[in-house]
Formats: structure tokens, C-alpha cells, sequence
């Protein structure tokens, strides 16, 4: 049983650590000497490896895909308290209903998230050699995760 | 010695007294508001607001002027002017028949709306107001820029989704918590119904059974007193509670 719960633990936070990790780093493009994200484009100049970092466009597709993947942390953090609470109050054999809910929100965000960045990314820069960085991967990673840690908590009775 | 008295006396008191005119002058000042940027489309209207603060109550003679420099110009041409209650719009310029008033004076407003914007209105304007006797004062200006789409301030957006699907969720939650709150009491309500019924007719039992108990003694009590047989009054006794008994 302790086991079972580490385990789900384990899961929710690596979720979590996933989901902070795509929004904060700057690797959604990368292409030859620059990188974009959602917050920034760095490129690097040729000679003397100076980085110039300017802030992304103020496009509002842009704009909602950052909202997205901040409620998708937002949700993620709510449901690993509420897990904690729910654990020392609720009755025996009831279900974590508002945890797995909440992580299947994050993950839900996550998805919008990622697929309004893959269908709106031409519209904030014009480049095309440009191939996706691991950020994005990872938000993509983090989608079935989140889902999975959410079912299992809908699913997840509460023993003694 | 007595024309001497008057001009000695007098002159410190009304230097004292310029004195404390110059400096409270000094405080008195009016002061303009204006935004400092202001956004508007090609072919749209644009408001530019004007407000002041100033020491004295708003007068009669109140003027309003409103200068323009365009962009890269430097100077500056009058394109409207208020005073004494009438407003004196440009007519020759460049603002030809394109501004209009929509200020009130007494609601110290000195606002006017620019219509059919243009990329050549890019530039700065400056609002100047003059309440006599309060007439020094800084000016205060706005730029307005031309654009051919107003771009959205950025954060909006991503405020918007934020504030509305966290509102949005937290307003379920509430919802389901109240609804299953509701049900769980109306569900308490009637379980205590069900057993407040069973528990009176348990109770009506009881209490009959009680009643019959408290009348027999008295009868056995009087009984007692008559001194008859043991068989007999007790025959009677029996019978007597008994058709107590099918009254009830």
C-alpha cells in the first residue's frame, strides 16, 4: 500500500517537474544559432558567442498558449495539495475526485497549449529551418502523464 | 516726528504682508492631466482627454487651448481654443473640421475628439488651461500614435484566459459543493422525518400502557377501603379495568 502511494507520488511530481521545466526553459524552436520559446528569442551571434535575447511577440495566440501552460502548473500544484488534504480527511473508501480532477485539468491545458503552439507558430516568426526543441517535446510528454496520474486518481480508493 | 511715525509703522506690516501674498501665490498653481499616450486606427476617432486641478473655483473666463507639434516638427500650431463659454475650432489647418468639443468646463473637462485619424496626426499635444486668477502652471501633453490595427496591450489576453478559466473552475466547484451540501441535508431531513414517526408510535405505546398503570392503583386503593371479599373485589377489579381497557 505505502508502495502504491509513493509510487502515484512519484508520478504527480514528475508530472509537475515536467510541466515548470516546458514552460520555463527556452527551447521550443531551436534552429541554427537561435531559440525560441514562449517568453523570449535568444540567438547567438556567430563570432564572440553573444547572446542577444529580445521578449516574443505580443501575438495573441502566443499569448494564450503561455496562459495555457501557466494554468497547467497552476492545476498541477492545486492537485498535489489537495491530494495531501484529501488524504488525512477523507472517509474510508472514497475516491480522490477533486485531485484526478484537477490533474486532468492540467493535463487538458498542456494539450491546448501544445497544439495552439504546433498551429499558430508561423504567425510570430517567419523562419523556417527551424525544427522543434525539447521544451515542446516535453510538453507533449507531460499530456498523457498528467492524464494517467489523473485517471488513476479518480480510480484510487482510500484504504486504512 | 508724526510724519515720520506713519511712514515707519505701516512699512513692515505691508512688507510682511506682500510677503505672505508672494508665497501663498507661490502654492497656488494649476495643474494639468492629460494621458500620456494615446493609440488610434487610420480612418477611426480618438479622444483626448484634458483635466486640471486647480486652487481657485472654475470662473467664467476658464480657457482651454490645445496645441499640436507634429512628429519630427518643432513647432507647434494652436488647433483649438476655449474661452468665455464658447469653443473656437480650427477651420483652416490641418484639423479642419475634424475636431470636436466634449469638454465641460465645470467638471474642469477639457476633452476633444479627433475624428478620421490619419498617419500625418502622429505627433504631440499639448493642453494648456488658464483659470484666472490662477494662471501659472505647467501644460501637459500626449502623444498619439497612428496605427493601421490598434495592436492589444500585451497581458491582456493572457489575463483574460487565466482570470476566466480559473473563475470558470472555481465556479463548478462551488457549484457541485453547494448542490451535494443541499441533497446531504434534505437526505438528513428526511431520515430524522422517518424516524420521528416511528419513534411516536413507539411512544403513543408507552404512553398508554402508563395510563392504564396509573388508574388501577387508585382502584385497588379504593378497594381496600370497602372491606369486602378478596374474590369478589378483586373479580370486580378485573372487570372494571377491562372495560377501561376496550374504551381506549
Amino acid at each position: 500500500m505505502l508502495l502504491l502511494l509513493l509510487g502515484i507520488i512519484v508520478l504527480h511530481v514528475a508530472v509537475l517537474v515536467l510541466l515548470f521545466v516546458s514552460t520555463i526553459v527556452s527551447q521550443w524552436m531551436v534552429g541554427n544559432g537561435h531559440a525560441t520559446d514562449l517568453w523570449q528569442n535568444c540567438s547567438t551571434s556567430s563570432m564572440g558567442g553573444v547572446q542577444h535575447c529580445f521578449s516574443s511577440s505580443a501575438n495573441e495566440w502566443l499569448q494564450s498558449v503561455q496562459a495555457t501552460m501557466i494554468l497547467s502548473v497552476i492545476f498541477s500544484v492545486l492537485s498535489l495539495f489537495l491530494f495531501f488534504c484529501q488524504l488525512f480527511t477523507l472517509t474510508k473508501g472514497g475516491r480522490f475526485y477533486i485531485t484526478g480532477v484537477f490533474q486532468i485539468l492540467a493535463g487538458l491545458c498542456v494539450m491546448s497549449a501544445a497544439s495552439i503552439y504546433t498551429v499558430r507558430h508561423p504567425e510570430w516568426h517567419s523562419t523556417s529551418d527551424n525544427s522543434y526543441g525539447f521544451a515542446y517535446i516535453l510538453a507533449w510528454v507531460a499530456f498523457p502523464l498528467a492524464l494517467l496520474s489523473g485517471v488513476i486518481y479518480v480510480i484510487l480508493r482510500k484504504r486504512e | 516726528m508724526a510724519a515720520g511715525a506713519p511712514s515707519s509703522s505701516p512699512s513692515p506690516i505691508l512688507a510682511a504682508l506682500l510677503f505672505s501674498s508672494l508665497a501663498l501665490s507661490r502654492v497656488q498653481a494649476i495643474v494639468v492631466y492629460t494621458d500620456k499616450e494615446v493609440h488610434g486606427a487610420v480612418g477611426s476617432q480618438v479622444t483626448l482627454y484634458c483635466s486640471f486641478w486647480s486652487s481657485e473655483w472654475v470662473s467664467d473666463d476658464l480657457s482651454f487651448t490645445w496645441r499640436y507639434q507634429p512628429e519630427g516638427g518643432r513647432d507647434a500650431i494652436s488647433i483649438f481654443h476655449y474661452a468665455k463659454g464658447q469653443p473656437y475650432i480650427d477651420e483652416v489647418g490641418t484639423f479642419k473640421e475634424r475636431i470636436q468639443w466634449v469638454g465641460d468646463p465645470y467638471r474642469k473637462d477639457g476633452s476633444i475628439v479627433i475624428h478620421n485619424l490619419d498617419y500625418s496626426d502622429n505627433g504631440t499635444f499639448t493642453c494648456d488651461v488658464k483659470n484666472p486668477p490662477d494662471i501659472v502652471g505647467k501644460t501637459s501633453q500626449v502623444t498619439l500614435y497612428v496605427f493601421e490595427k490598434v495592436p492589444t496591450r500585451y497581458g491582456v489576453v493572457l489575463g483574460a484566459v487565466i482570470g476566466g478559466v480559473l473563475g470558470v473552475v472555481l465556479l463548478a466547484l462551488l457549484l457541485f459543493y453547494l448542490i451535494r451540501y443541499c441533497w446531504l441535508r434534505r437526505q438528513a431531513a428526511l431520515q430524522r422525518r422517518l424516524s420521528a414517526m416511528e419513534k411516536g408510535k413507539l411512544h403513543k405505546a408507552a404512553k398508554d400502557s402508563t395510563k392504564r398503570g396509573r388508574q388501577t392503583p387508585v382502584l385497588y386503593a379504593m378497594l381496600d377501603h370497602s372491606r369486602s371479599t378478596k374474590a369478589a373485589s378483586e373479580k370486580k377489579a378485573k372487570g372494571l379495568g377491562e372495560s377501561r381497557k376496550d374504551k381506549k
